[in-house]
């Protein structure tokens, strides 16, 4: 017969404090060229989000930047527009600055879309992160997305930078997003993990 | 005594796609501290009053609700242990803007604000400007600190928050506030504190994604 003790240890609550459900994660072998999320984005819920952790890139300043497919990703490139704004301080107390940045931006781009760019390659330097999807599934609305990350610019080895890079907009289609890629601006992710959560 | 029947009753599982999805991750609710009306600081230290600040999770979030100073225009500050909370004082370096709107449409706008940003800095990191202490005034936010107890790596944190203004202003305030405590050592400590006089009220809440 269940005791108190095994029933107490056996529930499992299921991500309802916070209504976080764990979908797939991506961990870095340390040569990716790519993370990619095929499956698990469809009607089941209304958001998904996306954790970064510690993403860490082969070639300094090279940050990260994602592309929509409609097809299961046999192929990806939807047009996309977004807004793109950071914040920026030197270790060396340069800047501190928030500054609108029109070259990361997109306008109906099929291409890689940036988010959060440029981020140091020190050895103890990585990015972290967050980005919200809404409604992927929609057959009737364009599906917006809000990326919100932390990071370091590269002083070319000299005063590093902490920003805090924000990025919106929406995947200007009325089919199904299903697929997600994420890759950096150049050369591989090398390190970290990115975390697919559905949110009830 | 409690019984299966109540038990069972007494708890709800979300919906889930997959068996192997329940309970599996997500965020969990660690540790939630209410003000006493008289609080110095309110710090999170891992190990201690069931607090797990470790490699459990990779993302922890704190919620802060409701925060209300002593004093008017206290600043909401944090900072990070790397010593089981007997320090507080980790360089970091950070950005911070803010919007804000006051109540009688004097003024509003959107701000960097270099008195509030750290290079290298050791001391306390600002949540929010200096708030309100009247009896209707307080500040919330939201703190995400990645992936703390990395070995190898710096630790990234981001907030947002909305406040009261001082009270002599009357207005509200949107803060942004992101970057990083340049440390490779594990982060095992968490507190925050008003710049003057205590924390009269209100909750802090500590979430893990694992």
């Amino acid at each position: 017969m269940a005791t108190y003790q095994s029933i107490k240890h056996d529930l499992d609550y299921g991500g309802y404090a916070g209504a976080l459900m764990p979908i797939a994660t991506f961990t870095s072998d340390g040569s990716d060229s790519d993370a990619s999320f095929t499956s698990g984005i469809d009607s089941t819920y209304d958001t998904y989000l996306f954790i970064f952790n510690n993403i860490h890139p082969q070639t300094d300043n090279r940050g990260l930047r994602f592309i929509a497919s409609t097809n299961g990703g046999s192929s990806y490139g939807v047009a996309t527009t977004t807004t793109w704004f950071k914040t920026s301080h030197g270790e060396g107390d340069a800047g501190g600055s928030l500054a609108y940045n029109t070259g990361n931006d997109a306008h109906e781009s099929t291409s890689a879309i940036p988010l959060l760019t440029e981020q140091a390659n020190d050895n103890d330097m990585a990015l972290s992160g967050r980005m919200y999807l809404y409604n992927p599934s929609s057959t009737t609305f364009a599906k917006h997305f809000i990326c919100e990350g932390a990071m370091a610019e590269s002083g070319g080895g000299g005063d590093d930078a902490a920003c805090h890079k924000f990025i919106s907009g929406y995947i200007n289609t009325t089919s199904a997003v299903n697929a997600i890629k994420f890759d950096m601006e150049g050369g591989e992710i090398q390190g970290g993990t990115i975390q697919l959560f559905g949110v009830h | 005594m409690a019984t299966y029947s109540s038990i069972r009753h007494n708890f709800s599982v979300a919906n889930s796609s997959t068996s192997s999805q329940i309970g599996a991750g997500a965020m969990k609710l660690i540790k939630s501290i209410d003000s006493d009306g008289s609080d110095s600081t309110i710090s999170f230290v891992d190990g201690a009053s069931s607090v797990v600040l470790d490699n459990t999770y990779k993302t922890y979030i704190f919620e802060l609700i409701n925060i209300h100073p002593e004093s008017n225009d206290a600043y909401l500050k944090f900072q990070c242990s790397i010593d089981g909370g007997s320090n507080y004082n980790v360089a970091c370096t950070s950005t911070f803007f803010a919007s804000y709107h006051l109540e009688d449409d004097s003024g509003a706008g959107l701000n960097y604000d270099t008195n509030l940003d750290l290079a290298q800095g050791t001391g306390f990191m600002s949540i929010g400007y200096g708030g309100s202490n009247l009896g209707d005034a307080c500040e919330v936010s939201r703190l995400w600190l990645f992936n703390p107890s990395n070995t190898t790596f710096v630790k990234h944190f981001t907030l947002s928050g909305n406040g009261n203004l001082k009270a002599a202003i009357h207005g509200n305030n949107h803060n942004f506030a992101g970057g990083y405590f340049n440390t490779t050592s594990a982060i095992d400590a968490i507190q925050f504190k008003f710049a003057t006089d205590e924390i009269q009220a209100g909750t802090i809440k500590m979430y893990g994604i694992a």
